[in-house]
This record gives structure tokens, sequence and C-alpha cells, in this order.
């Protein structure tokens, strides 16, 4: 059965298939997220209210766990979905060897700090009066 | 009716780069561009070359690009196109001589879904039977004239040369879908793989080109789902 010769025989890759269904799955999510946020934050508040009382005290009141985890789920899979689609793209445009290594760490490390010091922020933040 | 070519020539005896020329020739408007490029051809210029054959749309040898989409040159009406009518050779291959590309990279890519029916069992007296339903899931594959239309479309196949490219594709939901075939399992392990149909990213250019209105893009899309489904 086996006709690849020397050659490794093909093994679908799951990365690429968790990757492919997750852009969907992020992405209708997001869209729901992304309004949520769009109808809270310009249509039922006034844009002029949101400061940081606004969200300090949304963060700190008794609903303040779930206002964190919205946050964090939008950042996260904003994040993820974004740094996707820019692994997407480059893959596709440069071509395999140092220069796409180097950019692909760089937007590897840079999106990793940007995670990292969201979750920090949504999660230690106290309230200063 | 006068028509005006412009046809892009490379010679690579003496050309670096290929350049446009233009012809004048006249056609009736219902021939066909590949009329009008033979024109050229037989009375103007012997060197222009270009690959055809059945000259009626079914073998699939002179797919190029015509006013910037790719199609066959004998299907195209001269009257259905905006003059001058710009002919180029399928972008991505290397040029052999002006409208000739080198599409062995292409046809390998084809054997590589291995197109052909894998079935282990001795064959029956008459013939494996199959109903119309399960026919149904892949009729439209089979049409596949392996012009490469698609293939040079394709932006991502531009990119990148690796990509397996919507024909490979075509002709692996071809098998993939077949209840005949008993390989089901190792193509999806061919056709799952990265530079498979992942890369598509359903920009829909190779369905605009197939000329023989094969859902191009809808066939990788039951790949994907196939793939999916297997390992949920
Ligand atoms: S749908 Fe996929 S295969 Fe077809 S042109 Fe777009 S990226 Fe290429
Ligand atoms: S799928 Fe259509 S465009 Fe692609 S090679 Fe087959 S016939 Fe040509
Ligand atoms: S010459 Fe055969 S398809 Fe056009």
């Amino acid at each position: 059965m086996n006709s690849y010769g020397s050659r490794p025989a093909p093994t679908a890759s799951t990365f690429e298939l968790v990757a492919w269904l997750f852009m969907r799955l992020s992405g209708v999510l997001l869209l729901i997220l992304a309004l949520g946020h769009l109808v809270i934050m310009h249509l039922i508040n006034d844009i002029g209210k949101i400061n940081y009382e606004f969200v300090a005290g949304r963060w700190s009141g008794e609903l303040g766990m779930l206002w964190r985890g919205y946050d964090w789920l939008m950042l996260i899979l904003a994040m993820l979905h974004g740094v996707n689609g820019m692994r997407t793209i480059l893959e596709d445009y440069l071509s395999p060897g140092r220069r796409r290594i180097l950019v692909l760490t760089v937007l590897y490390v840079v999106s990793f700090a940007f995670l990292a010091a969201g979750s920090y922020v949504v999660f230690s933040f106290r309230r200063v009066m | 009716m006068k028509v005006e070519l412009k046809i892009q020539r490379f010679d690579p005896v003496k050309d670096q780069e290929p350049h446009f020329e233009t012809y004048a020739v006249d056609c009736e408007p219902t021939d066909r561009v590949l009329d009008a490029l033979l024109q050229v051809k037989g009375l103007m210029d012997g060197t222009l070359t270009l690959r055809k054959s059945c000259a009626h749309g079914v073998c699939g040898s002179d797919g190029m690009r015509i006013n910037g989409r790719n199609r066959l040159a004998c299907k195209e009406l001269i009257q259905s196109q905006e003059q001058p009518i710009v002919v180029e050779p399928m972008k991505g291959f290397k040029i052999v001589k002006d409208l000739v590309v080198d599409m062995e990279p292409f046809f390998e890519k084809f054997r590589a879904v291995k197109p052909y029916l894998i079935n282990e069992d001795p064959p029956p007296a008459k013939e494996r039977l199959q109903s119309e339903k399960q026919r149904e899931k892949f009729e439209d594959a089979t049409k596949c004239i392996l012009c490469a239309c698609c293939t040079t479309s394709c932006p991502t196949f531009w990119a990148d040369s690796e990509f397996l490219g919507p024909a490979a594709l075509v002709a692996a939901q071809r098998f993939i879908f077949d209840s005949r075939d008993q390989a089901k399992e190792e193509r999806l392990d061919i056709v799952g793989e990265k530079e498979g149909a992942w890369k598509c990213r359903t920009i829909f250019n190779c369905t605009d080109a197939c000329p023989r209105d094969i859902e191009v893009t809808k066939a990788i899309g039951e790949i994907k789902k196939e793939e999916l489904f297997r390992k949920l």
C-alpha cells in the first residue's frame, strides 16, 4: 500500500485542522462579543460617561468577575484570532527560511507579551479611589 | 469584424523578459479566441507558440489568461471579450515559450493524491455497483479535464508553489467520496497536510476559472468537513 518510497507517508495536520476550526468558532464568538461590547459601551451608555470610574466600577462590583471574564475572553479570542491570521498570511507570502522564522518569532513574542500583560491587568486589577 | 489581440510573447532563446505584441485579425463575432490566435499563427507569425488539441473544450490543453481571467481559448467567444483581447500564459508556472507553460509540477501534485480507484477486493463479475445517490457525491468532480485554470488562478498558489492547489484537491474529492474506493483515510492524510486543503483560503478564484463549471471551492470545503468529522 505504501508508495512513498523513502519519504515519510503523509499524516494529516491536526494543528492546521484545529487552527481552521478555531478561526471559524472564534470569529462567530467575537462577532457576538464585540457587538455586545459596542451596544453596551456606545448605545446603552453615553460615550461621555465612560471613564476610569465606569470600568473600575464594573470590574469591582458584584458582577465583577463576569465582566472581567467577558473582557478577558474578548482579549484572548481577538489576540489568537489575529495572530493566527497573521501567521497564515506570513506563511503564505514569506518563503520558508531564516526571514520567515525571524518574523514569526517576533510576532509570537510580541503577542505573548500583550496577552500576558492584558491578562495580568484583567485579573489583578484593584480599584483605587 | 476587426479584432485586436495583445499577446504576451516569450522566446527563451532570445528574450530576457516576456513582452506584449499586438496583432489585428479579421474574425466573426462568434469565432472563439482560439480561432483568432490560430489566425495569427497561420497567417502572420508562425513562431507564436500555444497548446491546443480538441478545440471543443474537452481536452483541457489551451488554458490561458484571457483579459485577466483563466479561460480555455476554445470556449471564449470573441464577441464576449473586450478589445484589445489580452492573452497571457497561465500564472505560477515556468513559461516554456509564449503561451506554453511547464505543467509538470501541476501533474506531480495531481499524482500525489493518487487519482485512481483503490479497491483491494477482487473485482465482481460485472461491475462495482453504486447507487445514484452515492454517485452524486462526487459527480461534479468527475468533470475535471485537468486544464489547470483553477490552480493557476489561485492567489495562494501564486504565493506558495508548494500548495497542492484546487485541481489536485478536486481529484482527491472525486475519490474520497466514491463509495467504491477503499483508500479514503490515506487520501485524507495526504490532502489534510499543511500544504493541502488547509492552505485554501476560500477566495473562489478557482470556481470562477473552471471552464467545466465545477464548484471547486465547494469540493475543497467538503474535504475540510470530512477531515474535521473523522477526527471528532
Ligand atoms: S478557493 Fe481555495 S483553492 Fe480556490 S482560489 Fe481560493 S484559495 Fe485557491
Ligand atoms: S477543476 Fe476545472 S479548472 Fe481545475 S483543472 Fe479541473 S477542469 Fe480545469
Ligand atoms: S483545445 Fe481542447 S479544451 Fe481547448
